[in-house]
């Protein structure tokens, strides 16, 4: 097992705290098969005339909160990939996640010095709205996820994102309920995350996406299919089995 | 931000995805820093085709970098040129944007860097 990022720099009252999804995360992507199946994709080739250059990958967290997960990417870039030449970047709605992110990052590559990637960002922003179209090889994406009977008013620039405002009791509860609560089905925040899929990815993208049992995740797979002949969606990871019923479990998209 | 950044991000409006104006977005007032990071040279090298090289001379210059050239050096001239690989490196992966705007050139809203920060979250008129 990789070592998991330091996060005790993280203010845990507004930022959410690493969990059993987590760590799923970075079980899954640090699986052999997973390996492979980046390597194979995003890994250098070699032809009769030497190695091929392959573009690095552009790797982007949605919603990292504390960055444990694209700090993880990251610092393993050469194990998970099979190469060092990496870029990882995130996007969050809270900008104390933003900063947050940055200094796990910057740690865990620290303590990774022969391993990881280049990191460059953390955006605040709303899901993919920061990013150029087609330009995302790989995302990952811990949502919002349990059901709630509503979803908490989103936020907008200058109010609700964190930003410069004095931290209250009631704002740090905000902010900790867009890390988790996903509205009907617990749904709504990811649907339109999937939405945006087919306009976000590279040709060669894919997406890797937690969801809980009551996502319905054969359901969400089956509407991924939907998008066209090339698309796939698949189970590669999952924990908490009860009864026959994965508790939660991480789908890749991709393309073929 | 790294001026890297860029080259991945474009104006957060629906309706300006569409655009050619909305990329690559305009740093307007940007106070910049300089970071120590080590050259990869082969990242660079690998990380050229991927590379908007029309979007990346805009940036230069609008950042107040000597102007790149009008096309991007082939992996073999970036290879053979230690000075132009430590430059490149020097402009994508050390020089970080910390405060300033982000402006896009389509519908004209202005994005602000604070703290090395870049806040793409929209005023509710424009969600
Ligand atoms: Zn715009």
């Amino acid at each position: 097992m990789l070592p998991t990022p330091d996060t005790s720099h993280v203010e845990f009252e507004r930022i959410y705290e690493p969990a059993e999804d987590s760590f799923l995360l970075l079980d899954t992507l640090s699986s052999a098969a997973e390996a492979a199946f980046l390597r194979d994709r995003f890994g250098s080739r070699s032809d009769a005339a030497g190695p091929a250059p392959v573009p690095p990958p552009f790797v982007v967290e949605i919603g990292p909160g504390s960055g444990v997960v694209i700090g993880f990417i990251n610092a393993h870039a050469s194990v998970i990939f099979g190469s060092r030449d990496v870029l990882t970047a995130a996007v969050d709605v809270n900008s104390h996640a933003c900063r947050a992110t940055r200094e796990t990052a910057r740690k865990a590559a620290a303590d990774n010095a022969a391993s990881h990637g280049m990191y460059l960002d953390a955006l605040q922003g709303d899901l993919v709205a920061p990013l150029r179209p087609g330009s995302v090889d790989v995302l990952v994406f811990n949502p919002p996820y349990v059901p709630t009977e509503e979803l908490p008013r989103q936020p907008a620039a200058d109010h609700e994102g964190g930003g410069d405002k004095q931290p209250t009791f009631d704002h740090d509860s905000y902010l900790l309920s867009l890390s988790y609560a996903g509205g009907r089905d617990g749904m709504e925040t990811t649907d339109r995350l999937i939405d945006a899929l087919p306009e976000t990815l590279s040709p060669r993208g894919c997406a890797y996406v937690l969801l809980c049992a009551q996502n319905r995740p054969e359901e969400v797979k089956e509407r991924i299919r939907g998008f066209g002949r090339q698309w796939r969606a698949e189970t590669v990871g999952s924990s908490g089995k009860k009864a026959g019923w994965e508790k939660l479990q991480i789908i890749r998209i991709w393309r073929e | 931000m790294k001026v890297l950044s860029l080259n991945f991000l474009s104006c957060a409006v629906k309706g300006c995805k569409s655009s050619s104006d909305s990329y690559p977005l305009h740093p307007k007032d940007a106070e910049l820093v300089q970071d120590d990071i080590e050259v990869n040279a082969q990242l660079l090298i690998n990380l050229l085709p991927r590379i908007d090289w029309t979007a990346l001379t805009t940036t230069a210059t609008e950042l107040g970098f000597p102007a790149l050239p009008p096309q991007a050096p082939t992996p073999e001239e970036l290879e053979a040129d230690e000075a132009k690989l430590k430059d490149l490196h020097h402009l994508l992966m050390e020089t970080q944007i910390m405060e300033g705007k982000l402006v896009c050139a389509s519908c004209g809203h202005e994005y602000a860097v604070r703290e090395g920060i870049a806040n793409f979250l929209l005023p509710s008129h424009l969600v």
